[in-house]
């Protein structure tokens, strides 16, 4: 493998790496649940997005063909990472979970007393 | 009378299905075919009720910039979380909009949401119950109307152009 080719996957190993870290550093460190849920939905697509392209180039180096199985595994995780945080969030809201004092804007599911009127299902529309 | 089930009712989906099927086997031998076009095959008529109506793509091309687009802004809001995250002096404001949505069709409110979700420092949360606002939890907010605006223009307006308009 040529020098600039290697230098090139170990950068997008170690970019990859530091995000990640940056990503759990949030989780552990945040105050609370919902803070907690934006360092795995985006610190951490871009850290494993770098980590997948560093292996493609590394095995397009090495047997000289390129793989698209690691772009599948950045679309599935793309479709994926949302849709689990909004689940969360969602469940978050539910257990009526503790968040950060300064929170503005906090929405009725996290309110002791009744406030505003609670949106109603709509009849052919329902989401829930 | 009732009329038979289709039997391939979502054709681009089963294309789309061997296609990342033969990807994910990287071989194109006529054993993978045949079990990916079988499976292609099923797979829909198993989940067919669970898809609500067909979308249909009707500028492609702007499709094409919006998810240009998103990915540019994935990698701005890793940064940003990035540098909002390791700066230990940046006291955080959390902050959650209620956004109200412009958007009519349960798909394309669906890929409102996750675009959101990865995009600069802000998860959606809830989407009500009527379909008309979202809940979204911003990391760290300056301006709520701007950030509304924002979202309005990059994200929601494309989309309601590529596919209900």
């Amino acid at each position: 493998m040529a020098f600039i080719a290697e230098a090139l996957v170990s950068l997008m190993l170690v970019t990859g790496g530091v995000f990640v870290f940056i990503g759990s550093l949030g989780m552990a460190h945040l105050r609370d649940f919902y803070m907690r849920l934006h360092g795995p939905t985006k610190a951490s697509t871009l850290g494993i997005g770098c980590m997948l392209v560093a292996s493609m180039g590394y095995f397009w180096g090495v047997d000289g063909h390129i793989d698209i199985q690691e772009m599948l595994i950045t679309l599935f995780l793309f479709i994926t990472a949302p849709v689990s945080a909004h689940l969360l969030a969602k469940t978050g809201l539910h257990l009526r979970l503790k968040h950060a004092k300064k929170t503005g804007g906090v929405p009725f599911e996290l309110r002791d007393e009744e406030v505003g009127k609670k949106p109603v299902p709509h009849p052919d529309k329902g989401h829930g | 009378m009732i009329t038979p089930r289709k039997w391939l009712p979502t054709p681009v989906l089963s294309l789309l299905l061997l296609f990342v099927w033969l990807l994910m086997a990287r071989s194109y031998a006529p054993g993978q075919i045949l079990l990916g076009g079988t499976l292609a095959i099923l797979i829909p008529l198993v989940t067919y009720r669970f898809w609500d109506g067909h979308m249909q793509i009707k500028k492609p091309r702007l499709l094409v910039r919006f998810i240009l687009r998103v990915l540019k802004d994935i990698v701005i809001a890793n940064f940003e979380v990035a540098r909002l995250l390791i700066n230990p002096w940046k006291r955080l404001n959390p902050h959650f909009i209620e956004y109200p949505l412009m958007l009519e069709e349960r798909f394309t409110i669906t890929v409102l949401a996750s675009t959101i979700s990865l995009t600069p420092g802000t998860v959606s949360a809830n989407l009500r119950l009527d379909g008309k606002s979202l809940l979204i939890h911003v990391l760290d907010i300056e301006d709520e109307q701007a950030l509304i605006e924002q979202i309005r223009e990059r994200y929601e307006r494309p989309l309601k152009e590529i596919y209900e308009c």
